[in-house]
């Protein structure tokens, strides 16, 4: 918004006096070229009121400083053809990224020192002896030293993050190797020593800040696309003020403010019915997918959506206070409490950290007994340090989810986690919530055994309310011509009745017109037909089913609705096993029951679903679901990603095979390369060479993920 | 062994200038819009008679 002070829209002509220029971002999903880039920032720069107008075609959006209001900015987009969505700046938070750049200003000096140091060491390596080897090693000494204890802070900080509260990392080996080797190196460059590992310690840090660059940009994107889906969401309400409504943020509501809720739209806050009726689907709350009636005086929580004709409430509740946001911090709750999963990648340096340390500890005190010389003892040991290459394995993991992730990028999912496919791999049952996951709003007839009349009756009947299910059947027999019918009225939660041709006739539930079964029921006179429908099924989800149990998963299905319902579709998709008319409470105790017993993988969209998200092994959460959802979800599903599903868990299976692959390639390398170490024989020459083609050989596997 | 006292400030000197500019990069924002900068040197510097 661009009048932004209560002041400014008071007095409009102080508008024009006041500088109120105000930065909009737009989401432009069709940005593709250089043609859209300048189509979009040439169509800006002769617009009226736009400062400055640029777009990031990485981020697929327009940053806007202008006086206009953000609708003219959108539908100046809508004229040359591309459509945009305004982003809420507060969701979207800072846009900068500190932590890469700040990674990838260390790699650039590491990789600048490393260079240079290189050069001089080549120079060592054929041959030179004497002052001049001195000389060089002093000159590697005086750019590697601050180049290091600069680059290299990260691991530092990590290392010294886990020995604090005792455990031991990755980063704990890397940092000793850094520091060993430059502090061996000093001190046999300033003892005119005939081997120097400077460049064994920058390249070290170099290729690690490569991968931990490549990991957080990955994360990153995967961050910044989920906050962008926040940020879509623009949370708006409708407030009434004397005899108009104003459109107000949700956030500056008050208790007691009467706001309209239109057809379609979220109920904002948690309030009070003032309208006679309203018709609402609140299976987000409990994943009951009928609609559900209202009297007036009933209570509407915050995130139900309105079914029916537009209504006013008042605010009863806003913000912290309502339903919807104590659901979500039951599910922040249920999230601390979750078990703390290892990573491969600290497995690893649990049982490699301890190893290396003895091992150059055996070499010490071999060579040390051996010879009694203490300084080519400690050298040896030092060597063994760094030849053990913590490099290779530092990088095993990394690189490979960093390639896996932004592989799911493309294929539409946002990996929140780095450890979520690690999880996901070992997962043996997935489970998955019915309404909003499987089944879409709405509803799917199966009336083709009626006759012609009697689908011309249910027509002029279904036409005249406005329930989802009575447009879902007038949509279905959209090329029916209705019957006329007189004296239509609607009974409230029960169906509508009339006369045709002097005989009376209702459409409604089966229990209001003397039917068993909640099933939609057409009477005609004596007469009653039943008219079943189904939910309609989301496209992907039987592809998704077939894929899972292909891949050897056991399905089951958790819902919150009726029983009947469920066993349908647990039918229709092939799943054996269903639960049933599940409170959120249940729902979460379930999956935690089978995520102890063998892992499980939880996949919903619903507040109701939140618990038991943040409960599973790891949880997916299709990316129309609301805000809290979404933040539970270790992955989020852009689109109709719904059949990739399989997909995904074939390349979590995928990545985890290469991490181990890639361990496998650095502890072969170890087992050559760790005795040549400890008999004396490595040299800074071998030890660059080794680390190179070893981390090389790491990337270049992890990069099979991709194919 | 005389050549090392100009070549190793000369070595050292090119290699602050490459990181030097490499700090520029980072100041002048290079690194967060790899996709659009790729795409930008297609565009003329004058604004007008482009694509709709």
């Amino acid at each position: 918004m661009t009048a932004a002070c209560s002041a400014c829209a008071v007095a409009p002509a102080a508008m024009e006096i006041a500088d109120i220029t105000t930065s909009v971002q737009l989401s432009v999903p069709s940005i593709r070229c250089a043609a859209c880039i300048g189509a979009i920032e040439d169509h800006f720069r002769h617009l009226q009121g736009v400062r400055e107008a640029r777009v990031n075609a990485t981020k697929k959006r327009v940053y806007i400083k202008s006086d206009l209001p953000e609708d003219k900015l959108v539908s100046a987009l809508g004229d040359i053809g591309y459509k945009a969505y305004p982003l809420d700046q507060a969701a979207l938070s800072t846009d900068e990224d500190p932590v890469g750049r700040d990674l990838i200003l260390r790699m650039g000096v590491s990789g600048f020192a490393m260079m240079n140091v290189m050069l001089l060491s080549v120079a060592v390596w054929s041959g030179a002896t004497d002052a001049t080897r001195d000389l060089f090693h002093l000159i590697s000494a005086v750019i590697a030293l601050p180049a290091v204890l600069f680059a290299a802070r990260p691991f530092f900080v990590h290392a010294m993050e886990a020995l604090r509260v005792g455990r031991l990392n990755m980063d704990v080996p890397i940092s000793l190797a850094i520091i060993l080797a430059a502090g061996m190196s000093l001190y046999e460059s300033l003892n005119s020593g005939a081997h120097a590992y400077f460049d064994a310690a920058l390249s070290l840090t170099f290729f690690l800040l490569i991968g931990r660059y490549q990991g957080h940009r990955t994360k990153s994107a995967a961050h910044s696309a989920a906050a962008e889906l926040a940020a879509l969401e623009v949370h708006r309400a409708d407030r009434k003020v004397g005899r108009r409504f104003e459109s107000i943020p949700v956030s500056e509501l008050n208790i007691g403010d009467t706001v309209l809720v239109s057809s379609g739209v979220r109920v904002p806050a948690d309030g009070e019915l003032l309208a006679g009726e309203a018709l609402t689907d609140r299976s987000f709350l409990t994943g009951e997918s009928d609609p559900v009636n209202h009297a007036r005086q009933d209570t509407l929580c915050a995130g139900e959506i309105n079914l029916g004709a537009p209504f006013e409430m008042k605010v009863q509740a806003v913000g912290s206070d309502t339903r919807l946001r104590r659901i979500a911090e039951l599910v922040e709750m249920a999230e601390n409490t979750r078990n703390s999963y290892t990573s491969l990648a600290d497995k690893a340096a649990r049982v490699y950290a301890p190893v290396v340390h003895v091992l150059a500890v055996i070499s010490f005190l071999g060579w040390f007994i051996a010879t009694g010389d203490f300084r080519h003892s400690l050298n040896i040991a030092i060597a063994v340090l760094i030849i053990t290459c913590p490099c290779a394995l530092g990088l095993a993991v990394p690189a490979v989810s960093t390639a896996a992730i932004s592989r799911l990028y493309h294929m539409g999912f946002l990996v929140k986690s780095g450890t979520a496919l690690e999880r996901l791999a070992n997962v043996s049952s997935v489970a998955l919530d019915k309404t909003g996951t499987l089944t879409a709003p709405g509803f799917t007839f199966e009336v083709d055994g009626i006759s012609a009349a009697h689908s011309a009756i249910a027509k002029g009947l279904a036409q005249h309310s406005s329930h989802p299910v009575s447009n879902a059947l007038a949509r279905h027999l959209s090329d029916v011509e209705p019957a006329d019918i007189c004296d239509v009225r609607e009974v409230s939660g029960c169906g509508v009745k009339g006369t045709w041709h002097g005989q009376s006739i209702a459409l409604g539930r089966g229990a209001w017109l003397g039917t068993p079964g909640s099933e939609l029921t057409l009477k005609i006179t004596d007469e009653t037909i039943i008219l079943p429908f189904a939910e309609t099924l989301l496209p992907g989800a039987k592809e998704m089913a077939a894929g899972l149990k292909d891949r050897g998963l056991q399905l089951e299905i958790i819902s919150g609705d009726t029983a009947t319902k469920t066993a349908k579709l647990a039918e229709k998709l092939g799943i054996k096993n269903w639960y049933a008319c599940k409170s959120p409470e249940e729902k979460a105790q379930l999956v935690r029951e089978h995520t102890a017993a063998n892992g499980t993988c939880m996949i919903g969209d619903g507040i109701n679903d939140t618990a038991a998200l943040a409960s599973a092994n790891v949880s997916i959460a299709p990316g129309n679901a609301l805000d809290a959802t979404r933040n539970a979800a270790d992955i989020v599903m852009i689109g109709d990603a719904l059949k990739d599903v399989p997909a995904v868990v074939s390349v979590a299976r995928l990545s985890v095979r290469l991490s181990k692959e890639n361990f496998g390639i650095a502890i072969l390398y170890n087992i050559i390369a760790v005795p040549v170490a400890m008999a004396g024989f490595a040299t800074p020459l071998l030890a660059a060479l080794a680390m190179s083609t070893s981390s090389i050989t790491v990337l270049l596997n992890a990069m099979r993920v991709r194919l | 062994m005389n050549v090392l006292v100009i070549l190793i400030p000369v070595s050292l000197t090119l290699g602050l200038i490459g990181l030097i500019g490499f700090l520029w990069t980072i100041r002048a924002q290079q690194y967060d819009d790899p996709v659009g900068q790729a795409s930008r040197i297609l565009l003329d510097n004058e604004p007008e008679d482009r694509l709709p």
